[in-house]
């Protein structure tokens, strides 16, 4: 599908005009104009090298070396990778992290795409629902985990007094392994599904209506049109949220970190990577170690998106009766 | 023609009418089902603002009952003083003003120059260039972050405000969204006027482009400005209690050895304030900003 970016490129037509030579006055306008460009890009380029690039090459610099803070580097080759690799609470969190990010981006999504759906009807207080959808986007990580924690509390929680309305017993949140990881889906779930449905929304709006008009000639019901025109047509959009979403995920670490510190839970039950790789950094000192783990989650991120986007190719080839 | 004869003109054009085909589906009136189903999500996402409050107007020992009171108490003024003396919210409020300020007035004048220079400007190495911009945002803030820290700490600057706003200046999002923005917005002809009447780059910058750009660029700024606040992972890392911004101080506040909830729900509740306050008055843009910001298919 196309945007509508297309500017109409009247008046590009110039005629090289016969000059006589240029006075001073000339030349510096006309570098003004070739050298502008350059101006406006350089504040962008120069801030990225130094706190975008130089630290992406940095970390795997750092990560062949023993570095703790205040000391000097010492070059040990692979020693941190071997230590990561032969280390169990790296793949416990990996694997939490994995459980987490599942948890919480599987739900978060489909929510999303449904809430987007309802929200593109005509309807009254269209604003004020869409605000509310976002209402939780624009607070912070921390404002939110605390709220949460409260209301995953043992005793006098929300979400235990709703459980035992249906008489179930309580749950002891925190300390348990799966609890405590759905807890933290639960939040980050709340904090996103309103941005998704959004986003898809702007997706939505962007589908032709021919293809509608075209489906509902051909016989086919609401479902089937939100099956085979809108899910085909909101394909980008949705591998964009997907690849994000799972950029976040691998990130995950301010609600982990606030529902339980730095371990993630006595047993490490929610210690994610990018809690495992602060306190390797700054809970022991070990930047080295803490370097490694930054680049290893890196690694990570880019096969997964390769593998979402390798995925998302795959699904295009079988063309749906909805295309042109 | 003058410049303003040429915006008029670009303004007065009637706009193509679309003769059969709608770009937007008009979309089915909803029925009460729909109504059911979004009220009910529009609850779920602002309960948990309202029950901030609940238990931040309580003592701690009311929220250990069951079930667990649901108006709101007599302490809320107590209980945020605590919070305040506790972790110098006060000082971090400042400090967020300032960091979350900075970051905004430097992201909008940075991203607004590159973001015309890819959307009008015809350059060398423009492609590339923006490609590059745009692979940025692939790259997460994580893997930087122990290199940063040590910049930081040669220079002096771990612990102060400036290591937090340094690497938060300009973003790779803000120029697209920028550029996205005056690509649609900002005529050719206006710009080629400008040409002829022989102004300069730094004139046409503004005289024509900033005043063009400014819906877009307040769109922006509060987008900034809201992620800046809430910024948490850089912060945490290389603030300390001393100098915090808001989220340091509830992450500290969060972390104390007997966490009393009463306070920390205050504390949370003086820290998110700004950031509703903003949202009751802006929520409308807010949502129009994010909208236009997407990758549409």
């Amino acid at each position: 599908m196309s945007t509508p970016t297309a500017s109409p490129t009247l008046g590009r037509h110039r005629q090289p005009v016969p000059e006589p030579s240029p006075t001073l006055r000339q030349k510096l306008f006309r570098a003004e104009g070739r050298l502008a460009p350059y101006a406006y890009v350089a504040p962008f380029f120069l801030l990225f090298l130094a706190f975008g690039l130089f630290p992406l090459v940095y970390t795997m610099w750092i990560s062949f070396h023993r570095f703790e803070l205040g000391s000097d580097p010492e070059w040990t080759g692979l020693d941190n990778y071997v230590w990561l690799f032969s280390n169990p609470k790296f793949y416990n969190a990996l694997l939490k992290t994995v459980t987490i990010g599942v948890l919480s981006t599987v739900p978060q999504l489909l929510l999303a795409l449904g809430l987007a759906h309802l929200l593109n009807y005509r309807m009254r207080a269209r604003t004020a629902f869409r605000v509310s959808m976002i209402m939780p986007y624009a607070t912070s990580v921390a404002a939110s985990t605390l709220v949460f924690a409260q209301i995953f509390g043992r005793d006098g929680g929300l979400a235990n007094w709703l459980l035992s309305l249906v008489g179930l017993d309580g749950l002891d949140w925190r300390n348990g392994d799966l609890s405590a990881q759905i807890a933290i889906a639960v939040i980050v779930t709340w904090r996103w599904t309103g941005y998704n449905a959004l986003i898809y929304l702007a997706g939505m709006q962007s589908i032709s209506t021919d293809l509608y008009e075209a489906t509902a000639l051909d016989g086919a019901n609401r479902w089937q049109q939100f099956l085979h025109v809108t899910l085909p047509g909101l394909r980008p959009t949705i591998l964009f949220t997907v690849v994000v979403s799972t950029i976040g995920a691998t990130q995950l670490f301010g609600e982990p970190l606030l529902f339980g510190g730095v371990d993630g839970g006595a047993l490490n039950q929610y210690q994610t990577l990018g809690l495992f790789m602060y306190q390797q950094g700054w809970g022991f000192g070990s930047l080295g170690r803490a370097a490694t783990v930054a680049w290893v989650t890196f690694l990570l991120i880019v096969v997964l998106v390769l593998i979402n986007t390798a995925l998302a190719r795959w699904r295009d080839r079988d063309p749906e009766g909805a295309r042109r | 023609m003058s410049a303003t004869g040429v915006r008029e003109a670009a303004l007065a054009a009637p706009t193509p009418v679309p003769v059969r085909r709608r770009r937007y589906r008009a979309p089915d009136a909803a029925g009460p089902l729909t109504y059911v189903l979004l009220v009910v999500t529009a609850l779920l996402f602002v309960v948990p603002f309202y029950y901030m409050v609940v238990a931040a107007s309580r003592p701690m020992a009311e929220m250990n009952t069951s079930p667990p009171p649901f108006l709101p108490g007599p302490d809320l003024w107590q209980n945020i003083t605590t919070a305040v003396q506790q972790q110098a919210i006060g000082l971090s409020i400042v400090n967020s003003l300032i960091v979350s300020g900075v970051t905004t007035v430097g992201t909008l004048a940075f991203c607004t120059l590159a973001g015309y220079a890819f959307a009008k400007l015809r350059f060398r190495g423009e492609k590339p260039l923006f490609a590059i911009t745009i692979g940025t945002l692939m790259i997460p803030p994580s893997l930087g972050v122990v290199p940063l820290y040590k910049l930081m700490s040669d220079w002096g600057l771990a612990g102060r405000l400036e290591s937090v706003i340094l690497p938060s200046l300009v973003g790779a999002f803000g120029v697209f969204f920028m550029r996205q923005y005056l690509v649609q917005t900002l005529p050719d002809e206006l710009l080629e006027a400008a040409k002829v009447d022989g102004a300069s780059q730094i004139r046409t910058v503004v005289s024509i482009v900033l005043p063009i750009a400014r819906p877009g660029m307040a769109v922006l700024g509060m987008l900034t400005f809201m992620t800046s606040w809430n910024d948490f992972f850089w912060p945490v890392i290389t603030l300390n209690s001393t100098m915090p911004t808001v989220q340091v101080a509830l992450n500290n506040l969060g972390s104390g050895y007997v966490p009393d909830t009463a306070v920390i729900m205050a504390g949370t509740l003086v820290g998110t304030l700004p950031v509703i306050v903003v949202f009751l008055l802006l929520g409308r843009q807010i949502v129009s900003g994010i909208i236009a910001g997407a990758v549409k298919g």
